[in-house]
């Protein structure tokens, strides 16, 4: 008898039933954060550029990152560069085989969280 | 590959409603269905359970299912007591073992579905063929060079406490179907069960093929599609730590380098 199936196989559900994981989100979060500076970073260098040549291309670029899209975009990406920078420092302690039990990684995962908020904060108060 | 939707054979509709008991503590059960037979796209059965009548445990509740309401529903069940590893499937949306895990733990109507990401054999039974696979490419046996001893090959007892904690794995792949990076990658990824399993091998004082070992896993796949999400920590019934067990072959890698 042969025990090819008669029917293809469903794949079961996965990120539809799965409860969410703080580890989990704060380890895409990385991923994300880190993708999302990549392109921030082609817009402040725009910025930057348009600095260098002045005039309307300067205005234009000061112009855009003063509207409310680029404002968002700044602190956003302020945000961004702190939960990167601390989550790398978690990534490290984890390289260094600590903080690899869970109720102590669930703690570096939220200190990462309320870290990145608390100095942005801080870093668009001192700016 | 990432893909986050179900392809279009494996979206799941909303199944048949079995009848209601009569009692005061009913509960009701949401169970994920697919019957090979038909071929129809899978479906979530709703089945209602009096509880005064039924055992404590996850398991407990699928059988007097399977015995009294629906004979149709398929699952895998050996030992009733988490050492056989066969009831893994996802309850209340972690995975775990149906047997070890109490029906008073679960918040509300009991969902269960089985392991996330595998293509389904029937009902809650996954194909577990690529993750036994994964297991026997990481040799999980004593691989040794030297003469065979006369009698047993010896081992201290420090050195067998470091196998504490890695050892009691019983394969049920409730980590390995817990991780997102396995569900994206399991083709070239071995998944933190048979990462587990192959620190065991490493870490065993008597096993002489530590290099090629650690030589088989340095690859951007194998071993190196761990980001340290600790799903598998998280939920792995037995209390044991595959995360720690990877990033310690991590440090291995490394360590061998310097």
């Amino acid at each position: 008898m042969s025990d090819t199936p008669r029917h293809p196989r469903p794949l079961s559900p996965h990120l539809q039933i799965y409860r969410p994981q703080l580890t989990a989100f704060t380890s895409i979060l990385t991923r994300i954060t880190g993708n999302a500076l990549g392109i921030s970073t082609i817009v402040i260098v725009w910025w930057l550029y348009a600095m260098t040549r002045g005039g309307a291309d300067y205005e234009l670029a000061n112009w855009f990152l003063h509207t409310w899209v680029g404002e968002a975009i700044l602190i956003l990406s302020v945000w961004g560069l702190w939960y990167h920078y601390l989550a790398g420092i978690r990534h490290l302690i984890f390289d260094s085989l600590h903080g690899l039990e869970i109720a102590t990684a669930q703690k570096l995962g939220w200190a990462c969280i309320i870290g990145s908020v608390l100095l942005t904060g801080l870093t668009i108060y001192l700016i | 590959m990432v893909q986050f939707t179900l392809p279009k054979n494996s979206k799941v509709r909303v199944g048949k409603t079995w009848p209601r008991p009569e009692g005061k503590n009913v509960r009701k059960f949401k169970i994920y269905r697919w019957d090979p037979d038909t071929g129809d796209n899978p479906r979530v059965d709703t089945y209602f359970l009096d509880m005064d009548k039924t055992g404590p445990m996850v398991l407990d509740a699928l059988i007097k299912i399977k015995n009294e309401v629906d004979p149709t529903l398929t699952f895998r069940r050996s030992c009733r007591e988490g050492i056989c590893g066969s009831c893994a499937m996802n309850i209340d949306g972690i995975n775990t073992l149906a047997c070890i895990y109490g029906l008073d733990e679960v918040e509300g109507d009991v969902k269960i579905f089985p392991l996330p990401h595998m293509h389904v054999v029937k009902d809650l039974v996954p194909d577990l063929s690529l993750f036994y696979a994964q297991h026997a490419a990481i040799m999980p046996w004593l691989e040794t060079k030297t003469h065979v001893p006369e009698r047993e090959w010896r081992q201290s007892i420090e050195d067998r406490k470091k196998l504490d904690g890695v050892y009691e794995c019983v394969m049920c792949a409730c980590c390995s179907t817990s991780c997102p990076s396995y569900w994206w990658n399991s083709d070239r990824y071995l998944g933190p069960a048979a990462l587990l399993h192959a620190y065991r091998w490493i870490e065993d004082s008597r096993d002489e093929a530590t290099g090629e070992r650690l030589d088989h896993l340095e690859d951007p796949f194998r071993l190196y599609r761990c980001h340290t999400i600790m799903n598998c920590t998280k939920t792995c019934p037995k209390g044991l730590n595959p995360a720690k067990a990877i990033a310690s072959i991590k440090k291995m890698m490394v360590d061998r380098l310097m």
